[in-house]
């Protein structure tokens, strides 16, 4: 199914975009107000060219936009709160998903030797 | 896949996550009960959990590390706010320090875990996690990368390299 390869996808650009700690700091700053690329940049130890590169793959995942004020590249938030909420809820499920499967394999596990 | 649904409420700040085990309700509960079950399946293979405290009473204090790959060794705790065996139990579950102290300014989630019996005899269990805010989630969320979810994570980076 087309549809459902494409929501993967977006899925994953979403999931991939959230995994670094620099990049959701950029998009929790970007929640609360534009901010410039340059600014940005003075947050983290690191250069302005990978700070923009964060900032693309935020983009290219919906998180972010991106517009052009004179020389300066301003980034925002492109959710709103309930979507933001909601991208925050779905990394959090990965946890829990993890551990009830661990949760189930030892259920069965404990069934088949017998313990208690 | 043990988990049968798992449902996300940004209104209400809450994940809730059900699953269903071909087990008696007792055998289920015994992997809350017993400390050495719980640390089983609390953390990841990569990041295997240590009880310390388990007093799973009300008002019970319950403390347990993780260690990383990288010898890291993030703490936790719970207090155990509400407890009805084997049926339900209520707490709360923040970041600790490195003695084992509650970091008071990290935030905090809510944990209910509701175990049911199925006519058929399995179990069913319910989880529900609320959080306090937005805010509260995003931090939540950046230390759970740490460890629950870095092994996930590894596997997507394969999936779309």
């Amino acid at each position: 199914m087309v549809v459902d390869n494409d929501r993967h996808r977006k899925a994953d650009l979403v999931f991939h975009a959230l995994a670094d700690s620099t990049r959701r700091d950029i998009l929790s700053r970007s929640m609360r107000g534009e901010n410039s690329v340059s600014t940005l940049a003075t947050f983290y130890p690191m250069s302005f060219a990978a700070v923009q590169k964060h900032v693309a793959i935020l983009e290219r995942a919906e998180l972010v936009t991106k517009r052009r004020q004179g020389r300066e590249q301003l980034v925002r938030g492109d959710l709103d709160a309930l979507h933001y909420a909601r991208q925050l809820l779905q990394q959090f499920e990965t946890i829990w998903q993890g551990r009830v499967e661990r949760f189930g394999d030892i259920v069965n596990d404990n069934l088949r030797k017998g313990d208690s | 896949m043990t988990v049968r649904d798992i449902h996300n409420d940004p209104e209400a700040l809450t994940m809730t996550i059900t699953a269903e085990f071909d087990a008696p309700i007792g055998r289920v509960w015994n992997l809350w009960e017993n400390p050495r079950q719980l640390e089983r399946w609390w953390g990841p293979p990569t990041y295997p959990a240590t009880f310390v405290e388990h007093d799973l009473s009300p008002g019970g204090r319950i403390s347990y590390f993780m260690t990383g790959p990288e010898g890291d060794q993030p703490h936790g705790w719970w207090g155990v706010v509400s407890v009805d065996a084997p049926f339900q139990l209520e707490f709360e579950n923040g970041f600790a320090d490195e003695s084992g102290v509650p970091d008071v300014k990290m935030p905090t989630m809510m944990i209910r875990v509701t175990l049911s019996e199925e006519p058929t005899g399995n179990t069913r269990m319910e989880i529900v996690t609320t959080f306090p805010s937005v805010e509260a989630m995003e931090q939540i969320i950046a230390m759970g990368m740490q460890e629950g979810l870095a092994g996930a994570m590894s596997q997507i980076d394969e999936i779309l390299a």
